[in-house]
């Protein structure tokens, strides 16, 4: 009996603990910014919302749902992190109410979107930006410069040496080490290698020959390990060896290289990713409230880092039912916000969109109705 | 009074008969089932990726283009970890049968049964964050002192992760089952025969090799088949460990990939044909697992009446 009793006090002081810390974490999030009232405008949102999509917008959409949860009673959102191939797929046979994807949906997947989204089709609204990072371990060495070609042959393989004069021309000051250049790169299909060889095929066209793909290309040599995790700590185990992945997830014991934008070396950070991304293109032959942008990543425009991975939510632009469109509307008003993006950048170090591309998507998202 | 109760029981007991031969045939009947499900499933899926057009499938040369390089590194590593562990697992078993005082024995069983409760995930964390680093002077060595040997040709890996790191952890995992089942099997040796190797004056090893392994044979070698199947379908210790990439003699340079491996890394992300792609890689592997089990199955039968094992 006395143990019993021990235990249950023991259980109470655990719950409490529990939510101690949940405040805690609650008023950490809250910082600096108003307090979160995702549902401030618009209808109450009330449902289960179901999305499948990316696993890299994850950790992001953790946040997501949980705020959104918390100030929304009585309305759940569901996502389910199995790719953005799969959370394409749901979207465009109606298992899915929303997905989440790297890529835009493709023209032909657009097309299709009519069956399930009305003649406007489905609209793919950016929601989470993330810069990659080029992180390399090489001991005292943290910045060095590079430009594009310079990146598409040390991942190739084509430049064995540190002190390769190709990379000693772009970094005069650097005490460059002889050492053999190990590229690691992602042995899983993901949005970071899709997104990083998108890159390299348009800024050095003339080295990377191969075409932009999830996987890396079987025809080049090289350590690769599995996940984000995976390739940053083998590079922080092993000198000289360098990998492409999330600037989240870049430990500081690595560097970072600067890329070389037009005439400048442009530093990794949310701001020059921003900018990167407000200088993509919308892709043309979609309806006027997508959002799909084609980045160019060989732009010049100074200040801007153009190897980013643009995350999507695609959704319809009609809905059967008009709680659907309300709790829609409310949770991808949160997520394109002020507060949403906090949000995301305080879990997942995303960078936030800009001001300009939150209008742009909130005004997409207003369009969003009930199928006539 | 005996008589009524004798009957009264008898006919509960044909009953309880009935219900409990109907729900083992029932038990039976449905892992069977599961069986011809998994595979029907396996075999309408992978369809697509059978008949596509080549170039539709990674690598762009076919299906079979595609499968047998990851087939012949799933053979590799499977091969190294049970040439590693075989030998090791043996001697394991024979010194807690035959050599080791009864209290070492008993504790010396549990902890290497301990081995096979660590979760494949574990084991490959530790390989990739640990195991992969600590043994890449040992391929440098390797490779700059024996590399006029095919399979040990450089430059070696800088990292570490290579098919011989998957192949040993993979060895560690199978260890314990080897281990524990040749185990029970020295045990069941007939006394009568190992005293009787001993009367006639030989010493402890030639009663080993005269009695104790030609008894058990036939049950070291379905042992050792339960660990290859276990070594082939591995997935997440070798998907994080190996470096993967194109078939390469060489085991201690970045390259080969496995079945499972393949699988796991890809299919998170894969869409339509690819989807199907990785399904018929499954078929494969389940093609080959089901083949290293009936051979086990199949030497296990053969050997009836000396095995342990049944």
């Amino acid at each position: 009996m006395k143990a019993l009793r021990f235990g249950r006090h023991a259980a109470i002081a655990v719950i409490a603990a529990g939510a101690l810390a949940l405040t805690a974490c609650g008023s950490d999030n809250a910082t600096g910014t108003a307090p979160a009232t995702p549902a401030a405008s618009g209808p109450k949102a009330t449902g289960t919302l179901t999305g499948i999509g990316s696993s890299a917008q994850g950790a992001a959409m953790d946040a997501w749902k949980t705020n959104f949860a918390s100030a929304n009673q009585g309305a759940t959102v569901q996502y389910s992190p199995d790719g953005s191939g799969a959370g394409r797929k749901a979207l465009l046979d109606g298992s899915a109410q929303f997905g989440g994807s790297d890529a835009y949906l493709k023209d032909e997947e657009y097309a299709s979107s009519t069956t399930q989204c009305g003649p406007d089709g489905a609209i793919n609204i950016p929601v989470y930006i993330s810069p990659i990072a080029v992180a390399f371990n090489l001991p005292d060495v943290k910045e060095l410069n590079l430009d594009a070609p310079t990146v598409a042959k040390i991942f190739r393989g084509e430049i064995a040496k540190w002190n390769d004069p190709a990379i000693a021309a772009m970094n005069p000051d650097a005490k460059l080490p002889d050492l053999n250049v190990t590229p690691v790169n992602r042995s899983d299909d993901s949005g970071t290698t899709s997104n990083f060889t998108d890159y390299l095929a348009a800024a050095a066209p003339e080295v990377w020959t191969d075409k932009a793909s999830g996987v890396w290309p079987a025809s080049l040599k090289g350590e690769n390990a599995k996940g984000t995790s995976g390739v940053v700590k083998t590079v922080t185990d092993t000198p000289g060896a360098v990998t492409y992945a999330d600037d989240s997830a870049v430990s500081g014991k690595l560097g970072v290289a600067q890329i070389k934008v037009g005439e400048t070396f442009t530093k990794i950070s949310a701001e020059a990713a921003a900018k990167a991304v407000d200088a993509g293109k919308p892709v043309e032959g979609r309806n006027a409230n997508d959002l799909s942008i084609k980045l160019d990543r060989a732009t010049t425009i100074e200040g801007a880092y153009p190897i980013v991975l643009v995350s999507f939510h695609i959704v319809c632009s009609t809905y059967d039912s008009q709680e659907t469109v309300d709790l829609v509307k409310a949770f991808e008003n949160y997520v394109v916000s002020e507060t949403g993006q906090q949000a995301a950048a305080d879990a997942a170090k995303s960078a936030p969109l800009s001001k300009e591309l939150q209008d742009k998507a909130m005004a997409s998202i207003e369009a969003i109705k009930v199928k006539s | 009074m005996t008589t009524t109760s004798l009957t009264s029981s008898r006919g509960a007991g044909r009953a309880g008969d009935k219900v409990f031969s109907g729900a083992t045939l029932a038990a039976g009947c449905l892992i069977l089932a599961v069986l011809f499900g998994v595979a029907l499933f396996l075999v309408v899926q992978a369809f697509p990726a059978l008949t596509a057009s080549p170039d539709m499938i990674k690598g762009g040369e076919g299906f079979f283009a595609y499968i047998w390089p990851i087939v012949i590194g799933t053979l590799i590593a499977a091969t190294i970890a049970l040439v590693i562990a075989t030998p090791i697992a043996i001697g394991v078993a024979l010194f807690i049968s035959h050599f080791a005082p009864r209290q070492l024995a008993s504790s010396l069983g549990y902890v290497v049964d301990l081995l096979a409760a660590i979760p494949s995930v574990v084991y490959g964390a530790w390989g990739a964050a640990f195991l992969a680093k600590e043994i890449s002077p040992a391929y440098n060595w390797l490779a700059s002192n024996m590399g006029w040997l095919p399979i040990f040709q450089g430059p070696a890996s800088a990292t570490g992760k290579t098919i011989l790191t998957a192949g040993i952890v993979l060895a560690v995992m199978i260890l314990p089952i080897i281990t524990s089942l040749t185990r029970e099997i020295f045990l069941q040796t007939p006394k009568l025969h190992e005293e009787a190797s001993l009367a006639l004056g030989a010493t402890r090893w030639e009663m080993i090799k005269m009695a104790v392994l030609p008894f058990a044979r036939p049950g070291i070698i379905s042992a050792v088949m339960l660990g290859l199947g276990r070594a082939l379908g591995e997935t997440m210790a070798v998907a994080l460990v190996l470096s993967s990439g194109a078939l390469t003699a060489s085991l201690i340079q970045t390259g080969n990939q496995t079945i499972a491996a393949e699988i796991a890394l890809n299919f998170p992300e894969a869409s339509g044909i690819q989807v199907s792609t990785l399904i018929a890689a499954g078929l494969v592997l389940f093609v080959i697992t089901l083949g290293v089990n009936m051979i086990a199955r199949w030497i296990i039968t053969r050997h009836k009446e000396f095995s342990g094992a049944n």
